[in-house]
């Protein structure tokens, strides 16, 4: 074994170095945990799905990774479980630094990131590729992501960017806890890329809680409600806004639900879940 | 010591019913400024004139919008809420004769987070008469730890202390806590962070159904405990004091008890667990009017109302479009305020 000088990379969040930690040389990462769903996600897109040997607790997709063990989640994590499936790579969230200080002490390498805008993706597929040795794959997978959102910006190009709020959380059955999307993060992203002008462009945070004043006073002219639960069905109760008949996305029907937790989870799906956002926005441009 | 005379008992009767009518006035008026004040502070500017011009029609009146959907609802929440904790702590501390007692004490707070974070997590619906899955949860989860309460009150008139009360009491609200947390581990990422978003507290009811039906089980226990206030006074010297005095305890602790529970549990339920305001308005009160109950009830009912209203109002306001859950704001503005009376009252 070899005491690595810098087994870690972390693309979008700390890149301070793990020692202490063992790293086998990348190619020879083949037993890997994976605890974030995006990272999940990008691993089996780039053909490393047979090298998981466990995943986090709210990995779903794609269907293969039902098959493989849990380990916990962001909040949550099982190290004993970890460190006895004996990884040769866990790939974490930026956050779990607890996680990271016991992985350091078990001598196990780690990749850790953090979420942040919508280019910060195809980065991370690139990076992550090149840490478990498919620099190659990954390279072709995060080209054609890029390009894909690229024509979805190509496509509403020229049209008006009408404003509009994106809500990922709400009470059913009323408007209480409406949570929305802000200023940054890859949902933002995500809408402007699709056409959309973010009611919430000038909060610089990633999710505002959004009170019915301010629905109001924004007046967004399109409202699209994101659905994510996983195995269970949440009722589509749009009518709740209609307690709001001056915003003109309730006086003119432009209120939408769209279904699908690839609008989440920043993985390779993010450029499907952005073709989904503008086919809503601009129907006229599909 | 001289006897009183008839004269002079009249004139202190008389006396106090002056000072109570004057008091209650002085904090009816306040919470009645500052309910006709709060709908016209916003993030939005509103006219008035526009808010009551029926010429226009609702559903293009973006003022009368704001003010009615938006604002009022908000401000009457915060007044149903605010005023049902600060009830429900006053006769908790009074009963359990500790200053530390709230209405998260005897488990009907945490019955009532369980009930809600059981609906989140779920994805059950149980709406019914117009109101939404999580109130009518929440408020179940509070009926049922209500239950457990009203058993304890009855062990207490086998002769359970008022300790053994409290400390049953504890232990159940850590065992609704423990089964909270379980419930929460059982959902997922994004429903473990809705439940984390209810627990802070949130007034922004925007549907005048869910007050309603919260008014009704606070204003049932407002009653209750009036008609308790000179029984409370005695309670709180203790069971063998009250006895002495003619008091029927048992009776009276059993109603205080169930009126204080089912303030707490249609508070929670439609406010969500709103800290601070249930333990910190009931001593503010007692250091502006002193500890009789026949003051100490009706203005912590007002006050309380009109410090969480002003809370919420801080919230939507205070932070540049950006809005504050209600608890943290309790906790800023009514700890210095706290410290602020305390201090002018010792120094």
């Amino acid at each position: 074994m070899v005491l690595a000088a810098a087994p870690v990379l972390a693309p979008l969040g700390d890149r301070s170095l793990s020692a202490g930690a063992t790293l086998p040389s990348a190619a020879e990462a083949r037993r890997i945990i994976s605890i974030i769903p995006a990272t999940t996600e990008m691993l089996f897109a780039m053909h490393a799905g047979d090298r998981l040997v466990a995943v986090g607790t709210y990995d779903h997709f794609p269907p293969e990774v039902e098959r493989l063990p849990r380990v916990g989640a962001l909040l949550d994590p099982d190290v004993e479980r970890i460190i006895t499936l004996r990884p040769d790579l866990v790939v974490l969230y930026g956050t779990q630094s607890d996680l990271r200080s016991q992985l350091d002490r078990a001598g196990i390498p780690y990749y850790q990131y953090v979420h942040r805008g919508l280019p910060d993706v195809a980065e991370t597929i690139r990076s992550l590729g090149a840490r478990v040795g498919l620099a190659r794959e990954a390279d072709t997978l995060a080209a054609g992501l890029e390009r894909q959102v690229a024509d979805v910006r190509t496509r509403v190009a020229n049209r008006p960017r009408p404003r509009t709020l994106l809500v990922f959380g709400r009470e059913p059955g009323s408007l209480r806890d409406i949570e929305s999307s802000g200023g940054v993060g890859f949902l933002h992203d995500m809408l402007e890329a699709a056409g959309g002008s973010d009611v919430f462009a000038d909060i610089k945070q990633q999710s505002v809680e959004t009170s019915t004043e301010m629905v109001l006073a924004r007046a967004p002219e399109v409202i699209i409600e994101l659905r994510y639960a996983q195995g269970r069905s949440r009722t589509v109760d749009l009518a709740a806004w209609d307690a709001l008949p001056s915003v003109p996305a309730v006086r003119n029907h432009h209120v939408y639900a769209l279904q699908g937790d690839e609008f989440v989870i920043p993985g390779p799906r993010v450029g499907v879940a952005t073709e989904r956002l503008s086919r809503t926005i601009h129907p006229d441009a599909w | 010591m001289p006897e009183q005379t008839d004269a002079g008992r009249l004139r202190s009767v008389t006396t106090l019913h002056s000072r109570r009518a004057a008091t209650v006035a002085a904090f009816g008026a306040f919470t009645a400024t500052v309910c006709l004040l709060a709908p016209l502070i916003g993030s939005t500017p509103i006219h008035l004139s526009r808010v009551f011009d029926r010429t226009i029609p609702f559903a293009d009146n973006l003022d009368a919008q704001v003010f009615y959907v938006a604002r009022l609802p908000r401000v009457l929440a915060a007044a149903v809420v605010g005023s049902g904790l600060a009830m429900a702590g006053v006769v908790f501390q009074a009963l359990l004769r500790n200053p530390l007692a709230s209405p998260d004490t005897l488990g009907v707070s945490a019955g009532a987070t369980l009930g809600a974070l059981v609906v989140i997590t779920f994805h059950l619906d149980v709406s019914a008469f117009g109101v939404s899955s999580i109130p009518v949860g929440s408020f179940a989860g509070a009926v049922g730890a209500l239950a457990i309460v009203y058993a304890l009150s009855l062990a207490r008139q086998r002769g359970t202390s008022t300790t053994v009360l409290l400390l049953a009491g504890i232990a159940l609200s850590a065992l609704l806590a423990a089964l909270s947390r379980f419930v929460q581990v059982m959902g997922d990422f994004t429903d473990t962070f809705r439940n984390l978003r209810w627990m802070m507290g949130s007034l922004d009811v925007a549907s005048y159904k869910e007050i309603a039906v919260a008014v009704v089980p606070v204003s049932a226990a407002l009653l209750g405990i009036i008609s308790l206030t000179r029984a409370l006074d005695l309670l709180s010297l203790g069971a063998d004091a009250a006895e002495s005095r003619g008091v029927d305890y048992k009776r009276a602790e059993r109603i205080a008890l169930v009126s204080a529970s089912l303030s707490t549990g249609a508070a929670v339920s439609l406010g969500g667990p709103v800290p601070f305001v249930g333990i910190i308005v009931p001593h503010m009160v007692r250091l502006m009017v002193g500890a009789d109950h026949r003051l100490v009830v009706p203005s912590s009912a007002l006050f309380g109302a009109a410090f969480l209203i002003v809370c919420d109002a801080v919230a939507r306001t205070a932070f540049r479009g950006v809005e504050m859950p209600v608890g943290t704001i309790t906790a800023i503005l009514g700890g210095p305020f706290f410290l602020w009376l305390l201090f002018r009252r010792r120094l």
